[in-house]
């Protein structure tokens, strides 16, 4: 798919996808990576890591996308800033987290956004997702995909408030 | 333990912090507000196991990553292993053996440098009492930012190669029945020697950072949550270390062999599994001896203690080391859980290096087929110890009984006891301070315990920290996000 040149952007899908609408997040990178935008690179995980932090640190903006058990119906998107990580559980490092440690180790000036959407069913060894959170990763992905194409991720977010 | 609980306090931490997954530990107090009983209940997802029953027994290798995603490489390998037998491969062909092996020690290589750079070090370098504000990755990494880094890319590179030899991070495909389903291309294999030099000079870093603590604390921490006990591994069938596959070796606090070259096939004639009212997780133990005496620790330290060497030069060195404080007898010191996850890591990384000069890894003879058989067994030791997975498969090569012994399980008792002898030691009174909370948490930590797969969904995991007196009311509270 074409794009205007713009910001080297990474999405980052994240989840279990054997927990019902946890797999919301790796769900949208497996949408975005199908459309193959230029200038888009898609990762999917079962969550965030130290690791990422390295990674996100090459790219000029980062989208985590993930499901969320009580963001405003059906998704929200917005920016992020930079957290200390003050209790590191290691399989559960905040999106805000990983940003702050790109910054802290890495230097990194990367800009983050978050796509949450809602999901209601986090029932274990489930990979069925309810119809409503794919519903609601319907409307995100519109809502989404034409802001990776153009990379006015600020503007974006700010027309979704 | 105590078995009359009237009249106690309850001392609620839940979760605990900085280990994997969902735990809660109680903390009894008596009305002399002395600790009567302390426990860790572990929430265990044994529904997994009815879960796949019914599936084909090609498909389990991939499903069982689901259980957990910190180590799915454990699982994924372990399961594999069990699907050879079922399929009849006994010896898989090299590339597809070496590739598996690649692809644990990459695991190893992350899990623990992980856990040390980013979980533990907080406490070694700044001390238990440290001010919580600094005793946390950002605090290692404003003042040794070096070390953070470190820890990051450790992790990654391990990362990379489960990526390079699994497929992909979720859902990885590399192991398959009868051996695996991809080599390591010459470029593949290029992009990981570049590196491969540094974070074999990093390890060896780690291993001097772990042990000098533990030779500098030696006094302190030989009491701190230790005991005698038994400890379980597999061992490789000269005696070596080994991570993927051998025979299963247990000693006592002293050394005597319990159990020695067994196949792990049979691992239910000596290992059995007790269940405790208060517990979802069980309490396995060599029934030779029973389940009072014959609980045992597996993982790092139950490795180094049970096998006689190490193949790999600079680990063995290390290993050498880490014996010569304890005069050649087995190392009951939780603390030292450390200082031989570091060994490990070494361990690791040097057959890494070892693995990636080997031409059969770009083979393409990887998979071989047998007789089938309607029972299999695979044993690994994961980063966290010893992972049984055994399952029995009908003649429609469906999934007809599955039973999993997960590392964490394997060392409930242990951490128990860790957790009893802290709370002993350091909380009395209705003062819940930040130092009496982490010591109990870093007692735990020591074992590196996965505690669940758990949903991490935006809103989740808070640390709640509750007191309540001897008639039920709560009256203290704290909270950690």
């Amino acid at each position: 798919m074409n794009r205007k040149a713009g910001p080297r952007t990474l999405v980052i899908g994240y989840g279990n996808p054997a927990r019902g609408d946890d797999g919301l997040g790796p769900a949208v990178a497996e949408a975005i990576g199908k459309l193959d935008i230029a200038g888009i690179t898609v990762d999917a995980d079962y969550q965030l890591n130290v690791e990422d932090s390295s990674t996100i640190a090459g790219y000029d903006v980062v989208v985590f996308a993930d499901a969320s058990v009580n963001c405003d119906e059906p998704f929200s998107f917005y920016p992020l800033v930079p957290q200390a990580v003050t209790g590191i559980d290691s399989h559960h490092i905040e999106p805000g987290e990983v940003l702050g440690l790109a910054r802290e180790l890495f230097n990194a000036g990367t800009e983050g956004y978050v796509l949450a959407i809602r999901g209601y069913s986090f029932s274990m060894f489930t990979e069925m997702m309810t119809k409503k959170a794919l519903e609601n990763m319907d409307r995100a992905l519109h809502f989404l995909v034409p802001a990776l194409q153009s990379g006015f991720f600020h503007q974006a977010a700010q027309d979704h408030m | 333990m105590a078995t009359d609980t009237k009249n106690v306090k309850r001392v609620v931490i839940e979760p605990v912090t900085r280990v994997e997954g969902h735990g809660k530990v109680t903390i009894l107090l008596d009305d002399k507000n002395r600790v009567k009983q302390a426990r860790l209940h572990i929430v265990e997802f044994r529904g997994f196991e009815r879960f796949v029953q019914g599936r084909p027994y090609w498909e389990i290798p991939v499903l069982v990553q689901r259980l957990c995603g910190i180590c799915p490489v454990s699982h994924h390998l372990a399961a594999a292993k069990a699907m050879d037998v079922i399929v009849g491969a006994d010896t898989l062909t090299p590339t597809a053996e070496k590739m598996r092996r690649l692809m644990h020690y990459g695991q190893f290589f992350q899990s623990h440098s992980l856990h040390f750079f980013h979980m533990v070090s907080p406490d070694l370098l700044f001390g238990f009492d440290a001010d919580p504000s600094i005793r946390n990755v950002i605090g290692v990494a404003k003042k040794f930012p070096d070390l953070a880094v470190q820890g990051v890319m450790m992790r990654k590179y391990g990362q990379e190669i489960i990526k390079a030899t699994a497929g992909k991070k979720i859902h990885g495909t590399g192991a398959i029945p009868g051996g695996i389903n991809k080599n390591l291309s010459i470029t593949e294999r290029d992009v990981f020697l570049k590196d491969i030099d540094q974070m074999v000079t990093w390890a060896l870093g780690a291993v001097k950072i772990a042990k000098d603590y533990t030779v500098e604390n030696l006094e302190k921490l030989a009491s701190f949550g230790s005991f005698d006990s038994n400890h379980l591994s597999l061992v490789r069938a000269d005696g070596a270390m080994d991570i993927y596959h051998g025979r299963l070796r247990a000693i006592d606090a002293v050394g005597n062999k319990i159990l020695n070259d067994i196949d792990y096939q049979k691992y239910n004639n000596y290992i059995a599994e007790e269940v405790r009212p208060w517990s979802y997780m069980k309490f396995p133990f060599i029934k030779s001896i029973g389940p009072e005496k014959g609980w045992y620790r597996v993982g790092p330290l139950a490795r180094i203690n049970t096998c006689d060497f190490i193949d790999t030069p600079e680990a063995e060195t290390a290993r050498k080391e880490f014996k010569a404080v304890t005069n050649g007898k087995p190392n009951n010191i939780t603390m030292a859980y450390h200082w031989a996850r570091m060994i490990e890591t070494l361990h690791a990384v040097e057959k890494i290096k070892e693995l990636l000069h080997d031409s059969d890894l770009q083979g393409t003879d990887l998979v071989v087929k047998g007789d089938h058989r309607e029972e299999g067994v695979g044993l690994i030791e994961a980063p966290r110890g010893t992972l049984f997975h055994h399952y029995r498969v009908n003649k429609d090569d469906q999934v007809t009984m599955a039973n999993l012994i997960v590392s964490t399980t394997n060392n409930n008792e242990a951490m128990n006891l860790a957790v009893q002898g802290v709370a002993n030691e350091y909380l009395s009174g209705k003062e819940i301070t930040e130092g009496l909370l982490n010591r109990v948490e870093v007692a735990i930590r020591a074992y590196d315990p996965c505690l669940s797969c758990a949903t991490h969904a935006l809103g989740r995991m808070p640390l709640v920290v509750e007191l309540y007196d001897a008639e039920g009311n709560l009256i203290e509270r704290k909270a950690r996000n």
